[in-house]
This record gives structure tokens, sequence and C-alpha cells, in this order.
């Protein structure tokens, strides 16, 4: 068992007592909630006659349906209406804050909560949703929760959960040009596998990711779910205060001060103790594409995709697969493998560092989008689709023939209209490459970097940024 | 201090035909594609168990073990499964399809704290008993399989094999409790409590 870092100190702070199942009752600083994991739980809580214990905790966003071209309601899809009118009601009802569509804030739940300050150092944050791990990125104990436990926190602010092992993840070195946080995420996952987290927290460290800018440690932090960690986190330093300091919600004035002293309370000790450590080079690290259909079959860009008749049966079966379902074939690299769409978006990766950086590879390119590819921006809220509005980035990605659309989660899980078709190939920034993902059950996705999705729209095929730069 | 077990809950054993779904890292996504995510109940979810994966192109169902077989109440696996989403639809998917417990070599945490708050026991057992297991129920669908929560085992026809089953889930499952709101609720005090002490909750006054 660790003891000392900063998942045992959140943790304690936060539980309420043990239960009889030998889990710990934990009370949670922030929910959020989103419109597809909801109703069903406001329908346990009237069944049940319950109210909600803390409406002030609970936040509410809509993105998983939300259409980003026409927003004039009602939407033309109506399942889609019926889920956003059904979070209004809820949400008027039980008086929660909801940052609907027409508030300027509305967004992905995992860029929202930053965004407004409402994700803070040393919380517990719970949301209906697996890339709730993206909060870790504060120091904060961020997990995704089932709709059964949605009705728990509503009736009473907690979850039962059982404590986990902390595995540190230890990032060495300065990455090279070309490479970002997406790329180390992905580099863990495909040595450490899908299922290599399960048990585990994992908290993040080393010089790699100190250098990183908050939207690059929330990058990893969202993808520690796809390692199969449940939460992922990185103690705050200056750069994470920086980024809350003014935001809506955070503390202002002499609570400012007090808690930059909590903030650092928590942090895991010098000598903390972890269940595990795993150690890499950030230096050697290139940038990152997946060949499969789980963001584990991932491989650096000049590596070859790896031959099925080397793995065990387990991981033969699922790679076997993955090459029949990506029709490519072991022993070439993914270079050159012709892209139909480029995406960027998700939670993952359509923050404004990421449409900054995007945006100022295609400026320096000085070309278009290739002539067969479908390439469309989706920034991942209203606040950062204005903020590139105002730095003319959304111009950048227009003229260069990328379709600029509203905020939301869009072809990340393709819920929308915004979909693959058929076997369409997607060079995308978000963070699953599972078979039907993006909307057809045919369609492929190659993971990679935003600069990755640039490089792939430019070049209508699956391209090593760095030879670009 | 209130009641905390209920006998009426209580799962002690699930016994039934078995299905073998195999392969590793099977994903939410699989088991009940995005787009069946748009209903705001779960009352139609059984319907869409594996929904793409058990159909050919042009519509027709194709040879995927929910096809074949449809009695099990039994659900064996491989790896990782239920990966990828935390969507809840996935096990209510399978329970309302007919599955009242789960054999596989490893879930996924967040699938199986879902199956665990339904009162889906989730056992896991090393590689070689699940290919045992799946291998058994394939040369007889029929078979009757039990997994016992108490003891921790399960029955295949006529032999016992030992499997694992996380304490708190059997916990949860042998007093009855997977279903925690009541539970939690009874201890709202100590929540307000803990509510007032966290930093954030008080102004950052302590820490
Ligand atoms: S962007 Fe994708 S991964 Fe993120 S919350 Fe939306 S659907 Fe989930």
């Amino acid at each position: 068992m660790s003891t000392g870092t900063l998942y045992d100190n959140v943790w304690n702070q936060h539980t309420v007592r043990e239960l009889p199942t030998g889990e710990t009752q934990l009370f949670v600083g922030l929910h959020l909630i989103h419109e597809v994991t909801s109703p069903q739980a406001f329908g346990m809580l009237e069944e049940r006659d319950l109210s909600v214990a803390f409406p002030d905790r609970t936040y509410a966003t809509t993105d998983h349906i939300i259409p980003t071209s026409d927003l004039s309601r009602p939407f033309s899809d109506e399942q889609a209406e019926t889920m956003l009118r059904e979070l209004e009601e809820n949400t008027e009802e039980y008086d929660i804050t909801f940052f609907d569509p027409t508030s300027g804030a509305q967004g992905i739940v995992h860029v929202v909560g930053p965004e407004q300050g409402l994700t803070q150092p040393g919380m517990t944050i719970v949301c209906g949703d697996s890339h709730t791990s993206t909060h870790g990125a504060f120091g904060t104990l961020g997990f995704g929760i089932g709709t059964s436990q949605i009705r728990d926190v509503l009736a009473t602010q907690c979850i039962a959960m059982e404590k986990q092992d902390v595995r540190r993840i230890q990032v060495n070195g300065t990455l090279g040009e070309g490479v970002y946080a997406k790329d180390i995420i992905l580099k863990i996952i495909g040595e450490l596998g899908v299922e290599g987290g399960i048990g585990y927290v994992y908290e993040y460290g080393g010089p790699a990711i100190e250098e990183l800018s908050m939207e690059g440690r929330m990058s990893i932090c969202n993808m520690s779910i796809e390692g199969g960690a449940r939460a992922g986190y990185v103690n705050p330093d200056l750069t994470t205060f920086e980024y809350m300091k003014g935001r809506p919600h955070a503390p202002s004035g002499k609570a400012w001060e007090r808690a930059i002293d909590c903030w650092q309370a928590i942090q895991s000790d010098p000598d903390a103790t972890y269940d595990d450590t795993v150690t890499f080079d950030g230096s050697a690290i290139e940038p990152m594409v997946t060949w499969g259909i789980t963001p584990g079959q991932a491989i650096g860009i000049s590596e070859p995709i790896p031959d099925p008749a080397t793995m065990d049966s387990g991981d033969r079966a699922t790679a076997e697969k993955a090459l029949d379902h990506m029709d490519l074939r072991p022993g070439r690299t993914m270079e050159g493998v012709n892209v139909d769409v480029a995406f960027l978006g998700s939670c993952t990766n359509a923050r404004i560092t990421d449409l900054r950086e995007a945006a100022s590879l295609l400026e320096r390119l000085g070309r278009p989008v290739a002539d067969d590819v479908r390439a469309m921006v989706v920034p991942g809220s209203q606040g950062v689709k204005q903020q590139a509005e105002d730095e003319g980035l959304a111009d950048v990605f227009r003229n260069a023939g990328f379709d600029w659309r509203g905020a939301g989660c869009s072809m990340c899980l393709g819920m929308n209209e915004d979909q693959l078709q058929g076997r369409e190939l997607c060079a995308s920034s978000s963070n699953r490459n599972f078979i039907g993902r993006q909307g057809s059950k045919d369609g492929r996705t190659v993971l990679m970097s935003p600069a990755m999705v640039v490089a792939a729209a430019v070049e209508g095929e699956v391209t090593d940024v760095r030879k670009l730069l | 201090m209130p009641a905390v077990s209920d006998d009426s809950k209580a799962v002690t054993s699930v016994s039934g035909p078995a299905v073998p779904v195999r392969g590793n890292d099977i994903d939410t996504d699989q088991i009940v594609p995005a787009r069946f995510l748009k209903e705001v109940t779960f009352d139609n979810m059984g319907e869409y168990a594996f929904y793409d994966v058990r159909r050919d192109d042009d519509g027709t169902l194709n040879d995927h073990p929910f096809n074949r077989y449809t009695n099990a109440s039994i659900l064996v696996v491989n790896q990782n499964f239920g990966c990828g989403s935390s969507r809840e639809h996935a096990p209510q998917a399978l329970m309302r399809w007919g599955i009242d417990g789960l054999i596989g070599e490893s879930f996924a945490e967040i699938f199986a704290g879902n199956c665990q708050a339904l009162g889906l026991p989730t056992a896991t057992v090393d590689h070689e008993t699940v290919e045992w297991i799946m291998e058994q129920v394939e040369a007889d669908p029929a078979l009757e399989l039990t997994i016992d929560v108490e003891a921790e085992t399960v029955t295949v026809g006529d032999e016992t094999v030992n499997v694992t089953i996380n304490d708190s889930q059997r916990e949860a499952l042998l007093q009855g409790i997977w279903d925690t709101t009541a539970l939690m609720k009874s201890y709202m005090d100590e929540v307000r409590q803990t509510a007032n002490e966290v930093p954030y909750l008080n102004d950052f006054a302590d820490c």
C-alpha cells in the first residue's frame, strides 16, 4: 500500500467512513453531469423519492449529442432534443447549474470543469464518464462512474470505493521537436498495455511531465483510463496555480493565498512510497500512432506494425482482428497510410493550446488540406471556440480547408451528425480507436497528436510531422 | 446505527447455462454501440446487447454467441472485458438480455463496479480455466454452471473450480448491500461533517 502520496492525502481527507463491504464511503467534492448518463439516475432518484443532497456541488453541461453546426431548437435529431430537454428539466427541478448551449460556457465536460475553475487540486471529482481521469492533471482524484453511482452521488454526495494501488510513472528527459503529451501517453499505454493499469491509480511525474502545460497534462491524465487505470494525476505546481488563477470558480483574494498553501500540502511527499514505479525516457519517444483497434496497439511512426505471430494467444487474436479491420499488414510502418478524414477534437486534444499548436503548424506549412481529405476542427468548449476565433486561429483552419464547428464530443464517438462513413480512415486526436467508435462500424481510426492530425490532413496520408518541420 | 444487510437482495449464487464470448479487450462500445445511448431509460437495452457484432452487413443475425446461446444466464469472457466507456448501459444490456453473472480472466474496473451496483457478480480466474470452461460450454450448451459467491467457486457440470470474487463485491452481494444508496444515506451526518472539513468548502480556512 502506498503512503504519503497525493492519492493517500486526498483519499484520507475525503473519507467519510468504512462501509460493511470493506469499501470506503468517499465524499465527492465535485460532480459533473451530462445528458447521456444522467437521465436514468434522476429517474432512479424519483422512483425512490429522494432529493439531491448537495445541489451546489453538481454542475451540468451537454456534449455527447450536441450538434456542432446548427444549435437551433428543437434539434433535427429528436432523440438528441429529448435528451437535452431531460437535462434542462432535471437541472431546473433540482437547482443544478447548467452550462447550456446558450451560456457561452457549454462544452465537453472535461474541458468545461477546468476552464471554469471548478476543477481544483485536492478535490475528488466524479462524472458518469470514463475520462473523468482528465481532472487529475490538477492533482485531483477524478473517477468515471456508472449511472447507479451517479444516483448515489446525487442522493448522498458520496461513492463507495475501494482504495487502489499507486504506480508512479516517471518520464525523464526532454521531448523532441514534434513530440507532444499525446505521444507520451500513447507510448505509456503501448508499453504497459490497455489492462496494465487495472487496480492502479497512475501518478505521472518527472521532468518531461513537469515541463508540460496544463493542457498537455490533461491529455495524459485523460487517457489513464485507456491504460486500465481508473484515475491518473500530476502533483500540482506553479503551472497548475497559474492556470487556475482568475478562473470564474477559482478562489480569489485572501482565500487564493490560503488555497495555494493547501494545494502544496497535498502533494506527494518526497519520501512517499509507491506500489510500483515505471520509468520512461521522454527524449526517446517519437510521434506515436495506433495501428489497431485498442489504444494499446500503438507504435512510433518509424516502427513496423508488429507481427501477431510473435504474440501470445490473447494478444494475437486481438491483433489479427485489428489488422483485418484496419486492412493493414505487419512489417510496414504506419507512414503513408491513406487518410480520408482528419478530426481535431475531443476531451483529449481540443483545448486552446492544442488548437494553437495545430494552427501554427498549418501556417508554417502554408498548404491546404489535401483534396480528398475531409478535415474538421471541433473545439472542446464554447470558451475555447471563442478564444480561438479571437486569436485568429479559426481563420487559419478555415483558410486551409478545415471545417470549423461548434463545441462538443462530435466525431470522438459519433453520437451526433459527425460520423465516419463506411470504411473511411480517420486521423484523429481523440482517445479511442475501438471498432465502430466514430459512428461507422466499418470506420477506421488512427490515434495521434493534433500536430500529426494536421500533417495527415495536409499530406492526405499518415505522416511523420517531424519531416515537415 | 441502521441495519445494514438486506437478505431480500442478497446474491449468494447464480446458476444457469452459459455463453462464451471470446476475445480480450471487448469494450463497452461493442457491448452497446453509442447510438443506442440516446434513449433516456435503460428499458430497451436488452435488445442492443452486442448489437453490431451480432449482425452481418445486411442486418441478418450472424453466428455470434449471443445468437446461439440464447438461454444463457452466465457470460464467460477473457481479459479486460468491459474496457472503455463508463456507460452502465453495457451491464444493463447484458442483464436485461438475461445475464445474471460473469466469469472472466479480468474485468475493466468501472465495468466491474457497474456490475456490482446491479448485483451481478464478476468472478475472475486464470486463462487456462476460462478456456476450459468455454470448451465445456461449447461442447454442451445446455450445461448448467453455478457461480457460488459465498464459496468463491464455479461449478461446471460435475466439476468445481475456485475463482476469485473481489472481497468488497463479495460482501456487498452476500449482505444484499450492492445497492449503496440507502446504506450511504444512513450516514449523512458524517457526510456533512466531512464536507465541512474539506479545504475548498471551508474557504481554505484549514488544511
Ligand atoms: S470527447 Fe469523446 S471521450 Fe471525451 S467525453 Fe466526449 S465522447 Fe467521451
